[in-house]
């Protein structure tokens, strides 16, 4: 279940990669970000995180938009250790301002449907995770369908294939990187909404997700939308078997070793093809 | 060998400081300005000569704290020795991961994640495994003894980080002269090339990566004698791989003085936030990711390019033109 939001994550990176060929260090501490924005609609405004996420997606779709457009693709000169750079720094700067003006402090979200739980055959399920499970794949289909049956998403493909002859074609490329920036962005704003009924949120939150959704993308093969669903869900069982057996703070080294390992040896991911 | 006296009258002038001041405020700040040119430098020998971004150079240095801390709490074996072996089981540690992540040719971004990902596996053993005192840290007695590596004033401190910067200069500045620099900077600017030409481009990475892991792990190890304690967040915490890799970068990626010149400015401009906004957690980091950002949009090659630049002033057009010629290759 755990592992939905996972892939939910890693779609947002694996976006961003498919057509910018870029890593984006800043994904977790924009997950945070939207966290928080979750937390304080809720909190401030007593909305519910599940109809927050209909205001906070489009906001983190612009919020996106503007990033690459105004700050990532000037600065990086189109050079891709530059990018690295950007990111992290990017990454750097929204972690720590999150962490200078709310503290080290978690915080979590009190919600009366929290606990509930619905039978489904031999098993109890938590109601959240029921949602959020249901949520992540209707995400995913409408992202395909963005992707197959719009102009923008089109252009995206495009762009993601053959840059310079999508350029040739008066595609505005830097308009469609923005835009799939935005995508991604809004994936996380969906994820921290789906996520905060059950976790708690402080500013290092996105630490957690970042290089678990790291792994994903790189299991299910950078820029594969399919390969992202498959590979959350495998490193959430991953995540809870070794949980389960090694305890809560070795627990997490599983899912470092997978990275490590798929890396060394499989760097295409499971489906992709080696090149 | 020629730049040795930049090197030398740099150090000497360095030397100088104790004399001048007293003041302990003055000199721990410049003894942590020279450790971040001390791990900066490791970090520059495979990220600026070699173009390897390391994004976990928290492991090395991480490595050479903890021996040195461990092998004296828990060894009773005496701190200098101690130093001596936490820098070869940085080394060794560089070695390990270089080797398989280059024969597995990681590059670029792979790179930079697989060098996160040691790092941070390194960091969860060390916060709970019993022998590095888990979560509680490790602390070394007290013990003002020079034998003990330990000082009651902070000059001797300051002169010992100075050498070990010193020294990491000219390693770099030798390495810049010899064949094995010069293949280092041909496989930077095109492996494909190098390779093709009979450079063993693994081998020659892996052995930068050795390099560049002992000079960060000098950085440890001092880390340990001078503060006396370390926990897994310090050692091998994310900050430490930042600092790394920003010191040279503000500097001047692949130059001899990028990072002791890129830590002084980091340092100084991370000192000037606190005092103008007062000393709150996270805010040095905020400073540094906005210095990040804005070198690499204005300055990619840090001060070290900037200060090139005033001796043979491009015209505009010229560079306008090169970046058009970068965009289309």
């Amino acid at each position: 279940m755990t592992g939905a939001v996972y892939a939910l994550i890693a779609l947002g990176l694996t976006l961003i990669y498919g057509v910018l060929h870029i890593i984006n260090f800043a994904h977790g501490a924009l997950l945070t970000a939207a966290m928080f924005a979750a937390f304080f609609a809720h909190k401030l405004l007593g909305l519910d995180p599940y109809i927050a996420a209909f205001f906070l997606t489009p906001l983190f779709f612009l919020l996106g938009y503007g990033l690459q457009r105004f700050i990532i693709g000037p600065a990086a000169h189109g050079e891709d250790r530059n990018v690295l750079l950007v990111t992290l720094g990017l990454a750097i700067v929204i972690q720590n301002a999150l962490l200078y003006v709310f503290r080290a402090d978690t915080r979590t979200v009190d919600l009366p449907y929290a606990f509930d739980v619905i039978d489904v055959g031999p098993a109890s399920l938590a109601v959240p995770r029921v949602i959020a499970f249901i949520a992540v794949f209707a995400v995913a289909l409408v992202l395909w369908l963005i992707m197959r049956r719009t102009d923008t998403g089109k252009a995206i493909r495009a762009v993601a294939k053959e840059r310079l002859g999508a350029e040739l074609s008066g595609i505005e490329v830097e308009h469609i990187y923005a835009v799939t920036f935005g995508l991604g962005t809004a994936c996380l704003a969906i994820a921290a909404c789906l996520l905060i009924p059950t976790y708690y949120v402080n500013p290092h939150v996105g630490d957690a997700f970042v290089l678990v959704s790291f792994t994903i993308v790189v299991l299910g093969g950078m820029g594969s939308v399919a390969g992202a669903l498959i590979g959350g869900i495998f490193i959430g069982v991953v995540e809870s078997l070794s949980g389960f057996y090694l305890g809560e703070s070795l627990g997490q080294i599983s899912i470092f070793v997978t990275f490590i390992l798929v890396l060394l040896f499989r760097p295409a991911g499971l489906f992709g093809a080696r090149t | 060998m020629k730049g040795v006296a930049p090197i030398l009258g740099a150090v000497a002038l360095l030397g100088l400081a104790p004399l001048v001041t007293s003041s302990n405020v003055v000199l721990n700040f410049l003894i942590l300005v020279l450790l971040i040119a001390l791990v900066g430098q490791g970090w520059n020998l495979l990220g600026g000569y070699g173009g390897q971004y390391s994004f976990g150079h928290a492991a090395f240095f991480g490595t050479g704290a903890y021996v040195t801390a461990i092998l004296q709490t828990s060894y009773g074996i005496n701190a200098w020795v101690g130093f001596c072996i936490g820098i070869v089981a940085g080394a060794l540690i560089g070695a390990a991961t270089g080797a398989l992540s280059f024969r597995s040719g990681l590059k670029g971004s792979y790179f930079a994640l697989v060098t996160l990902a040691f790092a941070e596996v390194l960091r969860i053993i060390a916060s709970a495994a019993p022998i590095t005192g888990a979560g509680v840290g490790t602390l070394i007695a007290l013990d003002l003894r020079p034998g003990a590596f330990q000082f009651q004033s902070r000059a001797p401190f300051y002169w010992i980080i100075l050498s070990l910067v010193a020294a990491s200069l000219m390693i770099v500045r030798a390495i810049e002269e010899s064949r094995f620099g010069a293949y280092l900077v041909a496989l930077r600017e095109n492996e494909d090339a190098a390779q093709a030409l009979g450079v063993n481009t693994t081998a020659i990475k892996t052995i930068a990566m050795t390099i560049s892991a002992a000079i960060t792990a000098a950085g440890g190890c001092f880390y340990a004698q001078y503060f006396l304690f370390i926990d897994a967040g310090i050692a091998y915490g994310p900050w430490i791989s930042i600092e790394a890799l920003l010191a040279p970068i503000v500097g001047g990626v692949g130059t001899v003085f990028g990072p002791l010149l890129g830590s002084l400015v980091v340092k100084t401009l991370g000192e000037l936030g606190k005092i103008a906004a007062g000393d709150a957690p996270g805010l040095d980091l905020v400073v540094y990711g906005c210095i990040l950002i804005l070198v690499v949009a204005v300055a990619p090659r840090g001060i070290a390019g900037i200060l090139a630049d005033r001796h043979r002033l491009p015209s505009p057009k010229a560079s306008r033109r090169t970046s058009l010629e970068r965009n289309n290759g």
